[in-house]
């Protein structure tokens, strides 16, 4: 899958899953800061991500998702191996 | 609003009470059982010739792998679970110095990890819908401590901190978590006591009687309705003035 796709698909979940802002979602926002998700929110980004996906996230990756960029980096990492 | 609630151990005694209140308010009720299958299927019969709609659901509470397969049954059939009463509960009662560690594991087991294995499955689907009552039948026997009892009080004492940890951590999606917990009720769990203990007991009960499964029932059903929503947190006692 390509990146811009995942892009797509996961500001669709970010919206709809998580009741993020549409116009403040880029790759470089930072889920905490720029987002305002607090530690559950971070759960349920992951639980979406995974239902979305298919994929396993295990919470030693998940510490290193900060940014819309590096879960799309993951994601993408994970459907291309 | 009609919700999906799934309660445990509702084939007889408090559950069953239980899934018929939550069922009179127009919910969809889950029967749990683990090895009562005819009981479970009457409860689920009185529900439907009263209008309403259930589903029996086999399981072993205290398996992690049985508990999954029946939320994902109910779910299947009902829709997400929203209301999630955890009542299930065995006791094996002995003196400290008699108690096997058997004993001990299974009786946690039942009580607690259930609530455990049920809730974080619950909470997926409630933190979705942004609401959710999850309601955990405790025990006085979990605030006071009762002789002969260890392993029993430890799992429903167990259950007081389990729900006040839950409650802090989804508050704010709209979740409430709460503990009812009964004093000495007329159930198949209280049958097996023996004239004098219930004559000692009704002694130090201010309304003088036991109460009846029902009563715990209408505790619980209030707390599941939308007009609890700002009650999270809390133990409530239906015991009759036990611990007054
Ligand atoms: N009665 C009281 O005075 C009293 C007082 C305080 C608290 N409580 C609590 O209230 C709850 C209900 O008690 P009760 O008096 O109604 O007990 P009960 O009449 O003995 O019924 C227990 C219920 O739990 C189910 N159950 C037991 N082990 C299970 C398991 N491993 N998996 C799934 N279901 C299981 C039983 O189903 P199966 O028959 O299919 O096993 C039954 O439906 C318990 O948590 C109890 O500790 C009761």
């Amino acid at each position: 899958m390509e990146k811009t796709e995942i892009e797509t698909r996961l500001r669709d979940v970010l919206v709809s899953e998580l009741g993020l802002d549409a116009d403040k979602i880029n790759r470089s926002a930072n889920f905490e800061t720029d987002l305002d998700v607090d530690s559950l929110g971070v759960v349920e980004l992951l639980m979406a991500m995974e239902d979305e996906f298919g994929v396993k996230i295990p919470d030693d990756e998940a510490e290193h998702i900060h940014t819309v960029g590096e879960a799309i980096d993951l994601v993408h990492g994970k459907l291309n191996v | 609003m009609v919700r999906t609630a799934l309660v445990t151990g509702a084939s007889r005694g408090i559950g069953r009470a239980i899934a018929f209140a939550l069922a009179r308010d127009g919910h969809q009720v889950g029967v749990n059982f683990s090895s009562s299958s005819g009981p479970a299927a009457d409860v689920v019969a009185e529900i439907e010739a009263a209008g309403g709609k259930a589903i029996a659901l086999g399981a072993d509470v205290s398996d992690a792998a049985a508990v999954d397969a029946m939320f994902t049954e109910a779910a299947a059939q009902l829709g997400p679970v929203e209301i999630l009463v955890n009542n299930a509960g065995i006791t094996a009662d002995n003196l400290l110095l008699r108690m096997t560690p058997e004993d001990f594991d299974r009786v946690l087991a039942v009580n607690l990890r259930s609530a455990f294995l049920c809730s974080r499955l619950a909470v997926k689907a409630m933190l979705r819908a942004r609401w959710g009552r999850i309601i955990s039948i405790a025990s006085v026997a979990g605030i006071a401590g009762n002789p002969g009892q260890a392993n029993y009080a430890a799992s429903k004492a167990g259950l007081i901190g389990f729900t006040k940890s839950v409650a802090k951590e989804v508050g704010s999606r709209g979740i409430t978590a709460n503990v009812v917990a009964p004093g000495f009720i007329n159930t198949d769990m209280t049958e097996g006591l023996g004239a004098e203990v219930k004559e000692s007991v009704l002694g130090s009960i201010s309304l003088g009687r036991f109460g009846e499964a029902a009563e715990v029932a209408a505790a619980v059903a209030f707390l599941a309705s939308e007009a609890a929503g700002y009650i999270t947190g809390q133990v409530l006692a239906v015991e009759g003035g036990l611990a007054l």
